[in-house]
């Protein structure tokens, strides 16, 4: 079971999209997991065969817990024998280890609920049903909505605590004046049929982007005290749940996108985000966290960091405001646009050069296409 | 017995009919064409073409498992008979039965029993069930000598007397029940005094002349709708071949089978023809040319039968309408 | 329209009902007519349906079972009683070579609407030739359907539904029930052949029974219930078709099952039910599948010892409590 977030204990295998002796290619959808955070797909990182699968659908797994077995090609062949070899030295050790006696149906429910065996002790020499429900009372699967959201706010919880408790957060705020950007937008979308046209959002996390192509100290990862840098950008977007809850799937690789690609990706990551559709990839790699909180009219968001990411982005609502320029006192689209770094990594001076940079884009939209 | 042309040609090719088809069961036995057990009935055909010729259609017949004679002068098609021996679905059997098992619901033919006796209460049974519903019809019951012994036997023959059942028993003595000879089970060897100890009317007649049987026959059926009570017959008859394939005869005389072969119902009838100036009249060859034509369709429309798919294997052990 | 009735009443106003709609009814066995039946469950019919439709038998098991299947392929609608079960021995012939066999030899051309009713079980000592439960034997047999009427409303809509029935169909009567008393609704639905009923619902463990051992398990379950353990109790009705879905069903809601058998143990039906919850609800269990039978011992004559040998609800509670980890 893959991590799919640095809080995630552990995940329902929901269904299999391959069975076994398919040959699966690098990237390919093999299953979809129902985390806390919903339903995600899980990806293959290898091209190879399915040897076994080793998990059954609506079991729940601890991350790291193997799910299956995926030989390349040109192993399968070369380890029939060395897997012959091991079976037999496991068949010795296993008729040493005293077998634990369960009932069929404790037996069952612990591989549904994840249950270890050995923290049970059996009743009369036998584990029965009741034992194992008592040791996974809160770990069972539930469409409830309550329990899910439950769970989301948990997960959101201990992500947060552990971003408080552990990174020395620095906040740096710039205020943007977006009139040239939205003229622009108005400009290019005024050809446009609805579905292709571009909104603000895009081009923001376009800007976001490109500054941090620039200023690349602020992508990456704080891990094992030090801080690791990515080459590829895969901004987490904080997406709002009808429900209740919040994720931040990753738009990976968007230093590979345009802006209309940039647009499209992000549309069709909000409607997989909402419909419970992720692909694990979009929920592990995020390198940086971009919220908007400018839809509910607030002026300035100063984010909390989501390990082990470096930053996060913040913009506030477009609202007018008086703006000199040059000498003069006019009235412009203002946008304050934040941001909060991991100290750890980087000092003031690299943020404020992303937000300068950031805003040097905004004026220029051209260059953001 | 008034005999004309027709019947004489009738029971002469019915008994030829039976002996020839058996013989060719005997070479597709031996080919592995037929499988199972495989009764003849060679040697005793006179019973069933002389107790057949008395029926009318409406009446029911039960038989034992050596009942290939009876099922064809009953009236069982030779190529459905042939069918069920090679285990085809066009077998009057489905291919269920095979030999032993014969039965064919269109002229009541119901079997085909190989549990000696068993079949006497299932014929006590049928009569009743005429009775009570007032159905002017008789059911036949034929077993052999070995059935006396059967508790069954006496059950039923004291049933179908106490309740005064149109029942004909036909008692094929043919001295053997398989390998042991009556004198050594039986303290009466004259059955037909078992049925008269129940008040049967009984009678012991040559079962080796067709004559002899038919006229039996004849006038047991017509007691019985007359007195409406049952009527026993006991033939007394030999079988020339073995019980089954597999019986090396151990149990009796090579002579004693000869003597009785002087007795083939064949022979002896086509005597009581030349005593009437009938046999000439019959063209024998044409008759075997036309038998022949009847088992090779037989045979060839068994080879050509299908085989009941696996899938419909556990069909019929319960009626379709209630599935057990 | 419940009115309260015995047992042995119920099974003779269902023979009466079917005797006077349908004239290809009759019934037959040995005392069933002047004496008024062994158990008395056909006294009277004679009197209102005649010596034709009322048959005495001579002692003849084997002829007039196998007369009874001659009568029914022949149109009739037969029912044969047999006094007890293990008078039926005599039968076995006809019922297993024939009525059994027939329809299948036959390539499905002569169907046996036969029903042969007989008395079973233990308990008023009456030793070792009158007193078995050997139904379970019966149920091996392809071709026959197995009933075995526990409650009133049972005893009296199956000799309806074996008559209405294509197939031999065998009714076991528990011969200590026909003075039993219970409500008989005649207007109810019958519940079909094939058809398990739970007569208690619960949650903890399934008590899987038929005939008498039906009221011995409900016996338990109220004394298992004051320990806190709240038992299913089914009841089969049918030996066969065995209603598989409703006994699995119940054990992936218990968990555990106990079957209440008055045949022996070894090769009983019990052993056949343990089978299937074997092949089918394996995962379902929580503890081994356990059994209350008959000692195997031909019943004997002295009470403390017949008591001894037959199931009781004293020894299905000891049994669930000692499964329940409460003994």
């Amino acid at each position: 079971m893959p991590s799919l977030g640095a809080d995630m204990e552990s995940a329902v295998l929901m269904e299999w999209h391959v069975k076994e002796g398919d040959a699966v290619k690098k990237g390919q959808i093999i299953a979809e997991v129902e985390t806390s955070k919903g339903v995600i797909e899980i990806e293959v990182f290898e091209d190879g065969i399915v040897k076994k699968l080793l998990v059954a659908p609506e079991t729940d797994c601890k991350v790291g817990m193997p799910l299956a077995i995926i030989a390349s090609a040109d192993d399968t062949m070369a380890q029939t024998e060395k897997t012959k070899q091991k079976s037999i030295t496991k068949e010795q050790n296993l008729a040493q280890e005293e077998r634990i006696k369960i009932s069929p149906a404790a037996r069952k429910r612990a591989v549904e609920l994840g249950v270890d065996l050995n923290q049970i002790t059996p009743i009369e020499g036998v584990i029965q049903l009741s034992q194992i429900e008592a040791v996974a009372p809160t770990k069972e699967k539930s469409a409830d909505k309550e329990k899910f959201k439950d769970g989301m706010r948990q997960a959101i919880a201990a992500a947060m605590s552990r971003s408080n408790a552990e990174i020395p957060h620095y906040y740096l705020a710039t205020s943007i004046n977006m009139t040239p950007a939205l003229e622009y937008l108005k400009e290019l979308n005024r050809e446009r049929n609805i579905n292709e046209r571009i909104l603000p959002v895009a081009l923001l996390v376009r800007a976001v982007v490109l500054s941090l192509k620039e200023v690349p100290q602020l992508n990456g990862f704080w891990q094992d005290s030090e801080m690791q840098l990515s080459k590829e950008i895969h901004p987490g977007i904080a997406i709002a749940l009808r429900g209740g809850g919040l994720i931040t799937p990753a738009l990976v690789d968007a230093q590979e996108m345009s802006l209309d690609d940039t647009m499209h990706s992000l549309s069709e990551l909000i409607t997989r985000t909402r419909t419970g559709k992720l692909r694990s990839s979009e929920m592990t790699q995020q390198t940086i966290t971009i919220t908007n909180l400018g839809d509910l009219g607030v002026e300035s968001v100063y984010g909390v960091i989501y390990p082990p990411q470096l930053a996060i982005v913040g913009f506030g609502a477009i609202m007018n405001k008086p703006w000199a320029e040059k000498d003069a006192l006019c009235v412009r689209k203002v946008m304050s646009a934040t941001l909060a770094g991991d100290h750890r990594a980087t000092d003031g001076r690299i943020g404020a050069l992303f937000l300068d940079k950031l805003n040097r884009y905004l004026q220029k939209p051209e260059e953001l296409l | 017995m008034e005999l004309d042309l027709n019947k004489a040609k009738e029971f002469y090719k019915e008994m030829l009919l039976i002996r020839r088809f058996e013989e060719k069961c005997v070479e597709l036995y031996s080919n592995q064409k037929i499988r199972g057990f495989l009764h003849l009935y060679i040697g005793e055909e006179a019973i069933a073409v002389g107790v057949m010729s008395a029926l009318s259609q409406e009446d029911a017949v039960f038989a034992t498992y050596r009942e290939h004679g009876h099922a064809i002068a009953h009236g069982v098609s030779a190529k459905s008979m042939m069918a069920e021996m090679f285990g085809k679905m066009e077998g009057c059997s489905r291919g269920r039965g095979g030999s032993m098992h014969l039965f064919d619901g269109a002229t009541r033919f119901y079997g085909g029993s190989a549990i000696v006796a068993g079949a006497l209460p299932l014929a006590v049974g049928m009569a009743l069930a005429d009775k009570m519903m007032k159905r002017n019809r008789v059911t036949v019951c034929i077993f052999g000598d070995g059935a006396v012994a059967e508790g069954e036997f006496h059950e039923s023959l004291n049933l179908a007397a106490l309740w005064k059942l149109p029942v004909l028993f036909v008692c094929e003595n043919n001295r053997y029940a398989m390998g042991t000879a009556l004198k050594y089970t039986e303290s009466e060897t004259d059955i037909y005094k078992k049925a008269a100890s129940y008040k049967i009317s009984s009678k012991q007649i040559d079962g080796m002349s067709v004559m002899d049987v038919a006229q039996a026959a004849k006038e047991a059926i017509a007691s019985i709708h007359k007195e409406q009570a049952p009527m026993f017959l006991e033939c007394l008859t030999y079988r020339f071949r073995a019980h089954s394939m597999f019986d090396a005869e151990l149990y009796r005389q090579k002579s004693e089978v000869e003597e009785w072969k002087r007795k083939d119902p064949l022979t002896l009838f086509e005597n009581s023809l030349k005593d009437k100036n009938m046999w000439s009249e019959i063209d024998r060859a044409e008759m075997e040319d036309e038998i022949k034509n009847t088992i090779d369709e037989a045979v060839t429309f068994a080879e050509n039968g299908t085989l009941e798919p696996i899938e419909d294997l556990e069909r019929f052990v319960y009626s379709e309408a209630s599935h057990g | 329209m419940d009115n309260i009735t015995t047992y042995r009443e119920a099974v003779k106003e269902a023979i009466r009902k079917a005797m006077r709609e349908d004239e290809r009814v009759f019934l037959m066995g040995e005392d069933v007519g002047h004496y008024g039946g062994c158990y008395a469950v056909s006294m009277g019919l004679l009197d209102e349906f005649g010596a034709e439709r009322i048959i005495d038998t001579p002692l003849s098991e084997s002829a007039f079972t196998g007369a009874g299947i001659g009568a029914a392929m022949n149109g009739m609608r037969p029912i044969v009683e047999i006094m007890t079960v293990n008078f039926s021995l005599l039968a076995l012939d006809q019922i297993m070579n024939n009525a059994a066999t027939l329809l299948h030899m036959s390539g499905g051309q002569f169907n046996v609407p036969l029903v042969i009713r007989m008395a079973t079980g233990g308990g008023k000592q009456l030793a070792a030739q009158h007193s078995h439960s050997l139904e379970g034997w019966f149920a091996h047999i392809p071709g026959l359907k197995v009933l075995t009427p526990a409650t009133i409303q049972d005893a009296y809509e199956m000799v309806g539904l074996a008559l209405a029935d294509p197939d031999p169909v065998l009714i076991f009567e528990n011969a200590l029930l026909y003075n039993s008393k219970g409500s008989l609704d005649v207007h109810a639905t019958p519940t079909p052949i094939g058809k398990a009923l739970i007569h208690k619902v619960g949650k903890d463990i399934t008590i899987v029974s038929y005939g008498i051992s039906l009221f011995k398990a409900l016996e338990a379950s109220k004394t298992l219930a004051e320990d806190g353990i709240d038992a299913e109790v089914i009841d089969l009705r049918s030996l066969r078709p065995l209603d598989d879905e409703t006994i699995m069903n119940s054990i992936k809601k218990t968990h555990k099952v106990i079957i209440v058998d008055e045949g022996w143990k070894s090769g009983s039906i019990s052993a056949e039910i343990m089978a299937r919850i074997n092949e089918q609800a394996f995962y379902e269990l929580d503890a081994p599948m356990e059994r209350v039978c008959t000692a195997e011992v031909p019943i004997p004559y002295a009470k403390h010892l017949e008591d001894a040998a037959l199931p009781n609800p004293e020894k299905i509670v000891a049994m669930a409590k000692k499964m329940m980890g409460k003994s």
